[in-house]
């Protein structure tokens, strides 16, 4: 069954210079769409993260590739779309070293990186991951919670 | 879309405070000015995020790596002036158990 959408299409140097810029056209689209603000903190986060892997696994060796980024607005739900054409990273591995941190972790064993997977798990509605001929993260939220979180609230009007 | 920190000394050590948005493309930045200062023995860092209207697991990660290095020189580090998107954010991470996070009422940076 396919549904009416509108399709908006990014494409931005793999740096992290432009990740803010993604962020701001978000807001807008997500605002527009009626999500509520901290849906669409959720979203920036998301989207944030998934971009800096882009920028950041995908183009170690080779300067200057691009980072995709598509949006599918939805009536009940938006979709945003990540991909770059670089090289991919093994993601079973870095899935590895995910999770929040646990209380009784020494000091020095914290981990500084590896959260961006997990916060785009916990903070989207769905998640998934193609890789092939670079990796493609691809995520879902949906307005108005129409699959609500666990840890969700429940605003009364 | 940028950051500014400034660093005020204290006795004991120092306050900072961020201002602006912490992602991939302004942590670096927070990295090179606070990680030099973390390594000093003792140090108090206080660091007030009153003014950060955005985060993501990049700026968790200079979080933890200052943390790492202010407990390894025998310092405290605490974070003060959370907004409720960054305390969550560091609740879903579980840093918020590991990492020393004060509201102002607890006493945080004036």
């Amino acid at each position: 069954m396919s549904q009416a959408y509108e399709y908006i299409e990014m494409k931005i140097p793999a740096k992290p210079d432009f990740i803010g810029v993604i962020r701001l056209t978000l807001s807008g689209i997500a605002s527009r769409m009626g999500f509520t603000y901290d849906e669409i903190e959720d979203l920036k986060i998301a989207t944030s993260e998934a971009c800096t892997n882009a920028v950041q696994h995908a183009y170690k060796e080779q300067d200057y590739g691009q980072v995709k980024i598509s949006f599918g607005l939805y009536e009940d739900r938006l979709e945003v779309m990540v991909s770059d054409s670089g090289k991919s990273c093994n993601f079973d591995e870095v899935r590895q070293g995910l999770g929040p941190y646990k209380n009784g972790h020494e000091v020095e064993f914290l981990r500084e990186g590896g959260l961006g997977l997990y916060l785009i798990e916990t903070l989207m509605d769905e998640v998934k991951i193609h890789q092939h001929e670079g990796v493609t993260v691809f995520m879902t939220k949906f307005v108005d919670g129409e699959q609500v979180e666990m840890d969700a609230k429940v605003l009364s009007t | 879309m940028d950051i500014t920190v400034e660093v005020k000394d204290i006795t004991s050590g120092v306050e900072v405070w961020v201002k602006g948005e912490i992602d991939a493309y302004t942590a670096p930045k927070l990295s090179e000015t606070l990680y030099p200062l973390s390594k000093r023995e003792g140090i108090v860092m206080i660091v007030d995020l009153t003014e950060v209207s955005y985060m993501d697991s990049t700026g968790l990660g200079v979080f933890v790596g200052l943390f790492k290095s202010v407990r390894a020189h025998n310092g405290v580090f605490t974070l003060v002036g959370l907004s409720e998107r960054l305390q969550r954010l560091f609740d879903i991470t579980g840093l918020a158990d590991i990492i020393d996070i004060k509201s102002h009422a607890e006493g945080g940076v004036e």
